[in-house]
């Protein structure tokens, strides 16, 4: 079986986040990119696939920040093909741009099941993986949280709130937004990405980023209005503790 | 091209759920602003009679057939693309849940309509709309602008008021859709899987201490357990913990998660992404304790502190018992 993972470096969230000066974006010189968790996920899901069914893993992304890294740690995973789309891709790409490069990059290599991550927290213009699964014209399920492949089809899990879930049966090939896989997703060390990057080579296709697919751009972007931000308690761990207390005890919470 | 505003509205086990009310609430807004009709779509079997329901809307277009049953991603997305390009409104609302997430997109590339997502706001502004989302984990907000007509937003839960969209202006007219091919059937919806019970319900509790990835280590739960003893509450927690095994799925608070009101929610090492906060924002007291200022989690707080919670944590729990 084939699977295919597009992968995504994102912000890394716990550094501060600054804007450029014009305010449309971040300023992307001071941004520390980190591999998108949900991709982790579903990477993570595919090497399970793998292990239990057999077949190959392919991971793809578009060229980025960092994209080598990225994809050879996931060949340093157990991913057997890395595959990197290159085009102008520096000033961003729309989503529907993105999905149409890499349905047809997708269209001409083997593909059985495509993992998504279920979401990435910087796009801002739709669910990739539902795009993608348009183009190349296949069912596609998001919010998957378990992925099982029975007589050729998928039987997938879909995440309602609550804690309910629905089940699916997929035919294959297909798309699955995956939300989190059946396992912690692996740990890889360097020393194992670095000695991949010696031996491993990643397969770089052209794609074309074609204009007019924006359909929506970005006017602005700024941080959350102060406006309900929470009253600061400051001093000592002593004197926070004592502090909260107060509340609880105005609440009734405590005697 | 219609100027009409349409909105998904959601349903599940028979009932009408919350957010399609917020959707409606933010329809009416962009709909009366512009004088036009506002559209309520419902998708299902057996579901008309939901439709007396959605009085905010001016009227109430119904898809039925026995393949819209259950929500089915192929299926729920076959009708609303038929729809769309049959109606051609000017804003189609989808609610950005589990169901949603799969509409939206879909409905963008079957329909050909640009997309924003993740919305906390949409408006007019000198005739094009204007929409706001909320990204990065809830750390920046995002003003999108559209080149072309026909727009598809999806919401986040809370984005407007649900009151608003439960507003009736009286019994809507409610009319049928021919049902279009429905696709495949390569997706066939199989069954309902309910979550295990037998563990604390923490819907039901009045004080919830709850945990985030901060904590690092499921070997450092004890000292947030400790605390939630200490207040004689119950420990909850995001989502990444459950993910990691750490705790059972029933703890978990948010958009996947359940949605608590409790007392006092001490939200501990918890970074407040939207989809944390959708589970626990109408918390009577919300207190934070958080050791990046910019944490999102401090924005839906009442009282925030900004710390070390290794520090603070045993501190609180030792107070709290004497
Ligand atoms: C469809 C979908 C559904 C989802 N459903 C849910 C859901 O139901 N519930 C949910 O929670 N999430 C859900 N998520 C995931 C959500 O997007 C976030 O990834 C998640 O909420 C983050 O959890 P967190 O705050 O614990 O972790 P992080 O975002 O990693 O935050 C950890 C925080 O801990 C702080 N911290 C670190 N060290 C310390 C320290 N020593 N002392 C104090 N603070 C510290 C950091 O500053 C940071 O703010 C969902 C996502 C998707 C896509
Ligand atoms: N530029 C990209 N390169 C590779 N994969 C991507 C890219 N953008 C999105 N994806 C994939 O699509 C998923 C969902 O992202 P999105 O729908 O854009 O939030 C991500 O988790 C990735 O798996």
């Amino acid at each position: 079986m084939n699977f295919v993972v597009p992968i995504k470096q994102v912000p890394d969230l716990v550094e501060e986040l600054e804007l450029n000066e014009e305010g449309t974006d971040l300023s992307r010189d001071t941004v520390k990119y980190k591999i998108n968790e949900f991709d982790d996920q579903a990477l993570e899901e595919a090497l399970q696939l793998k292990a239990e069914i057999g077949g190959a893993v392919t991971v793809l992304a578009l060229d980025g920040e960092e994209t080598d890294k990225m994809l050879f740690t996931a060949i340093a995973k157990g991913a057997d093909r890395g595959i990197k789309l290159m085009g102008d891709f520096a000033g961003g790409v729309a989503m529907h741009a993105a999905a149409k490069a890499m349905a047809g990059a997708i269209a001409a290599i083997p593909y059985d099941l495509i993992l998504t991550g279920v979401q990435a927290v910087d796009d801002r213009d739709g669910q990739l993986g539902a795009l993608l699964a348009g183009y190349l014209g296949v069912p596609q399920v998001s919010v998957v949280t378990g992925v099982r492949v029975e007589s050729g089809k998928a039987v997938v899990r879909k995440e309602y709130s609550g804690g309910v879930m629905a089940e699916f049966e997929v035919d294959l090939p297909a798309v699955l937004g995956i939300q989190a896989a059946r396992e912690i997703p692996r740990y890889v060390a360097v020393s194992r990405v670095r000695q991949v990057m010696k031996s491993a080579t990643l397969e770089e296709v052209e794609v074309h980023n074609a204009a007019g697919d924006e359909g929506s751009s970005v006017r602005r972007m700024m941080k959350p209005p102060k406006g309900s931000r929470a009253q600061m308690i400051q001093g000592s761990p002593e004197e926070i503790a004592d502090k909260v207390i107060d509340l609880l005890k105005a609440k009734g919470l405590k005697k | 091209m219609s100027q009409d505003v349409y909105v998904v509205a959601e349903h599940f086990k028979g009932k009408l759920v919350e957010v399609t009310f917020e959707l409606l609430g933010k329809g009416r807004e962009l709909a009366d602003a512009r004088g036009e009709n506002l559209i309520a779509l419902l998708f299902g079997h057996g579901v008309k009679n939901l439709g007396a329901e959605l009085g905010a809307a001016d009227r109430v277009i119904v898809v039925e057939h026995p393949q819209l049953e259950s929500f089915n991603p192929e299926a729920y997305s076959a009708a609303l693309v038929e729809v769309v390009k049959t109606k051609r409104p000017a804003v189609t609302l989808v609610a950005n849940s589990s169901m949603g997430m799969d509409l939206a997109a879909s409905l963008s590339v079957g329909a050909n309509l640009p997309l924003v997502a993740y919305a906390v706001d949409v408006k007019w502004e000198d005739g094009s709309l204007l929409a706001t989302s909320q990204l990065y984990g809830g750390k920046l907000y995002v003003e999108s602008q559209f080149v072309g007509a026909g727009v598809v937003v999806s919401l986040l839960a809370g984005a407007s008021p649900a009151d608003k969209g439960r507003t009736t202006r009286g019994l809507p007219q409610v009319e049928d859709f021919a049902t279009p091919p429905l696709g495949g059937p390569k997706v066939r919806f199989k069954q309902l899987i309910e979550p295990e019970g037998g563990d604390v319900d923490i819907t039901t509790q009045d004080v919830l201490v709850s945990v985030g990835r901060g904590i690092q280590s499921a070997d450092n739960l004890p000292l947030v357990q400790a605390l939630a003893e200490a207040v004689g509450g119950a420990l909850a927690s995001s989502r990444p913990i459950v993910d990691s095994k750490w705790l059972p799925r029933t703890r978990q608070v948010g958009k996947s998660g359940v949605k608590v009101k409790p007392k006092l929610y001490l939200a501990v090492g918890i970074s407040g992404a939207p989809e944390h906060i959708e589970g626990m924002k109408d918390a009577e007291l919300i207190i934070a304790i958080n050791s990046d200022p910019n944490a999102p989690i401090f924005d839906y707080a009442h009282y925030g502190v900004v710390g070390d919670l290794f520090d603070i944590v045993p501190v609180l729990t030792e107070r709290v018992k004497s």
